[in-house]
């Protein structure tokens, strides 16, 4: 079994063992009384892939860039366990919410950037990150993974989820992956992929680290 | 005038590093070839005392720059996506009122003068001979840069409507979501309105016709455009039609009061129209 990061823990609510973190609720998740609250993998594809046990080489406290935060249900769980925590989205509606939940946590800093556009946030996100997670539901997710290469350690890693239905509403998913894989083949070495149907119909995990 | 950063320094290079002043422009504005050790080059210039002041002021610096942006963005963006669309449209209707003035003048000039944009476009191309003929090439010309214009705003509007609208522009497509704005408005007024209204958005004299007591009560307004209603057999398009309604509306609410994209709601109106779309004719 995949050791999970140092403030990643699983933990019983309501008789069920679910993945927590520890920090100020935001989603209305339950919270314990030592101040662990659950992260719901139905909502979060970065919690999918810790329930399917991917390898994501994350020990605790690295450096994030997240792209595609939204209002920050995942990214606020990101930033319970992990170091300094760049978090990108583009629609102002959800960054309204997302500033909610930076200020409740010191290491999470929100960018109301386009993931496409790297060069608009690349005067402000440092070098050298430990991790990229990535959920953007646009077309062009590939592109984007490559495109923000710029911004990971050589030893850093990719942590993406892949949504066939944002590629193309019709085609067989598998096939999209196969091209997301292979444009994503250019900048990353794909160490794992995994479907993460269980939670997320239509999507594929990946852990990948920069070529 | 703000001074942005030269491209290879960091958000910090000309912010006040006591008052923070400027930083949020420096955030929203600034740009960067590359990324850089930014935490220890501000600690180096002096910026930052250490590394945790940085974090602190970063956080600081972000979390104004993302409130300010909010508040902006969502002030003017369905506005600026309506003024988009209109435009739009009288380029385009423009556009071809001067393509037909062209064409009648052109047709007495030129044997094998085209007719429309296209016409204009290949005659914009070619050379004048005469003062006359550069008169009229120069007349198309200005309608082969109104239509590029026009094509230039279509493109703006498949960007940013489903920035502003991410659900209607996904399930309308970014064009129509922009007409059904547009009409309604702006986002909210469209997020208020009844479903039933958002189905003959666009059909407005028809529906006043109706209510005067002639003519039938219209179907669908402009959501006529889109495949689910054009592509549905006439004798069901009336049940696609309010289906599809039905679902633009619930995306315009999920717009204006979560603006987070809900994958659910496409399935639901994928599988439904599938459920009309599979009657038989003449039941």
């Amino acid at each position: 079994m995949t050791d999970l990061p140092a403030g990643v823990e699983r933990r019983t609510f309501d008789g069920r063992e679910r993945l927590a973190t520890r920090g100020e609720t935001v989603y209305g998740e339950p919270r314990d009384d030592d101040g662990w609250r659950a992260w719901d993998a139905g909502r979060s594809k970065l919690g999918a892939m810790f329930e399917y046990e991917m390898d994501t080489g994350l020990a605790g406290g690295e450096s994030v860039l997240y792209l595609g935060a939204a209002s920050g249900t995942t990214v606020s769980h990101v930033a319970d366990f992990a170091g300094p925590t760049y978090a990108v989205e583009f629609a102002a509606r959800p960054v309204r919410d997302l500033v909610g939940v930076a200020e409740a946590r010191a290491n999470l800093f929100p960018l109301l950037k386009d993931a496409r556009k790297p060069e608009t946030y690349a005067h402000v996100v440092e070098s050298d990150l430990d991790c990229i997670v990535q959920d953007v539901a646009t077309r062009g997710q590939a592109t984007v993974a490559n495109r923000n290469r710029q911004f990971l350690a050589d030893d850093g890693r990719l942590l993406a989820a892949f949504k066939a239905r944002s590629e193309d509403v019709v085609a067989d998913p598998d096939e999209v992956f196969e091209g997301v894989l292979d444009e994503l083949s250019e900048a990353y070495e794909i160490l794992e992929t995994t479907r993460l149907d269980r939670f997320h119909d239509d999507h594929l995990g990946v852990v990948a680290r920069p070529r | 005038m703000t001074d942005r950063p030269a491209p290879e320094s960091g958000w910090f290079a000309d912010v006040d590093a006591e008052t923070l002043e400027g930083s949020s422009a420096a955030v929203e504005a600034g740009t960067a070839d590359a990324p850089a050790d930014w935490p220890a080059l501000a600690v180096e210039s002096g910026f930052a005392a250490d590394e945790s002041d940085y974090y602190e002021k970063l956080r600081a610096a972000t979390l104004d720059a993302a409130r300010r942006e909010v508040r902006e963005r969502e002030r003017a963006d369905d506005k600026q996506l309506v003024h988009a669309v209109r435009a739009m449209d009288d380029a385009e209707r423009t556009a071809n009122e001067l393509a037909e003035r062209l064409a009648e003048w052109a047709g007495t000039l030129y044997d094998d003068a085209g007719v429309g944009i296209e016409g204009a476009r290949e005659l914009a191309d070619s050379d004048p001979q005469t003062p006359l003929e550069e008169r009229v090439v120069s007349f198309a010309d200005r309608i082969s840069g109104l239509a590029d214009e026009r094509d230039e705003l279509r493109a703006f509007i498949e960007e940013r409507a489903p920035a502003v609208a991410p659900n209607l522009a996904e399930m309308a497509g970014p064009v129509l979501a922009a007409r059904l704005v547009a009409l309604a408005g702006g986002l909210e007024p469209l997020a208020k309105k009844p479903s039933g209204t958002v189905q003959v958005l666009g059909a407005e004299d028809a529906l006043f016709a109706h209510l005067k007591g002639r003519g039938s009560s219209p179907k669908h307004g402009i959501i006529y455009v889109h495949d689910y209603v054009r592509g549905t057999h006439p004798e069901h398009r009336g049940s696609a039609a309010r289906a599809f309604a039905g679902k633009l509306s619930i995306a315009a609410r999920i717009d204006h009061y979560s603006g987070e994209f809900k994958p659910e709601v496409h399935e639901e109106l994928r599988e439904r129209m599938e459920t009309i779309r599979a009657r038989e004719v003449g039941e």
